[in-house]
């Protein structure tokens, strides 16, 4: 993949991203993803909701992205630890979400994101996450 | 698994048919005190074109998933749950082409909340993929569901 450094191309040719549906849109200076609803993203079909690992891929794919991004890296920097916090219920219809590098060490980069759907200011769940720069 | 009570082989049935679990490939193999599940490989768990190493959302999802289960396997009776937290270590890349499998125990229970202790591996639990620590809501006098 080292011939590509536009992250929304890079997620478009990952398998698991394009089974999620998630695609990467440039917006004000950044980038931003978006999770349309698709009913194999239910966890729990009573609510509906969307499973909380489809919230953790969505978070993780965010933070992945927003380092290849702003570090201009050819290659996927690998996770080291991830923390979700789950706020609210995601329901059934377009998420959203972003990260921000918190900290950016030689090796390891500190990333923090966040996920919505239709109100920014109603965070559905944030990540906290390290994740290691291959070189 | 046949000393299971009704409600638990209910819940099983109920988290195996989960649209999410179901369309990434995986499956509830066991209802124990350490509840597991098994994902076989495929293409489209794939995170990592170049090495064809699957996305660690796969991970997180089926510890998640078997997470929950384990809280219903402790709690007794049927109510539903909700994920507050799960920290994942990734401890080494999934090797391709093999089945990841995920053990959760749910290791204390209070009024309103449980702890689960969670391991996804491939074959030797003594070589983990990935650790996980969750932290679940006990939604007592709720209606019974299955947890986000």
């Amino acid at each position: 993949m080292s011939e590509t450094r536009d992250p929304a191309e890079l997620i478009a040719r990952i398998p698991y991203c394009r089974h999620l549906g998630i695609t990467v849109e440039e917006k004000d200076g950044g980038v931003i993803l978006v999770m349309p609803f698709q009913q194999h993203l239910v966890g729990n079909p009573n609510l509906p909701a969307l499973h909380g690992g489809v919230t953790g891929s969505l978070l993780e794919t965010a933070a992945i992205v927003q380092v290849l991004y702003e570090l201009r890296e050819p290659k996927l920097p690998k996770p080291v630890d991830i923390t979700v916090d789950y706020l609210r219920s995601g329901r059934a219809v377009t998420s959203y979400a972003r990260a921000r590098i918190a900290r950016q060490g030689k090796r390891v980069v500190n990333v923090h994101a966040e996920m919505w759907q239709e109100d920014e200011t109603k965070l559905v769940a944030a990540l906290r996450g390290h994740f290691l720069i291959p070189r | 698994m046949s000393d299971a009570p009704e409600w638990l082989k209910h819940a099983k049935s109920a988290m195996n048919m989960t649209p999410y679990l179901a369309g990434i490939g995986g499956e509830i193999v066991d209802i124990g005190p350490v509840a597991r599940s098994r994902l076989p490989y495929s293409e489209k768990l794939i995170g990592d074109p170049e090495t064809g190493v699957v996305h660690g959302g796969v991970i997180t999802g089926l510890l998640d998933h078997t997470s929950g289960l384990a809280v219903m396997v402790k709690l007794r009776q049927p109510m539903p749950i909700a994920t507050l937290d799960l920290r994942i270590d990734y401890m080494r890349p999934a090797k391709p082409h093999e089945d990841i499998f995920a053990e959760c125990e749910c290791v204390r229970v209070t009024h309103e909340v449980a702890f689960v202790r969670g391991t996804a591996h491939q074959g030797d639990a003594k070589d983990p993929i990935a650790l996980c620590t969750g932290a679940f809501m006990i939604i007592r006098g709720g209606v019974m569901g299955i947890p986000s």
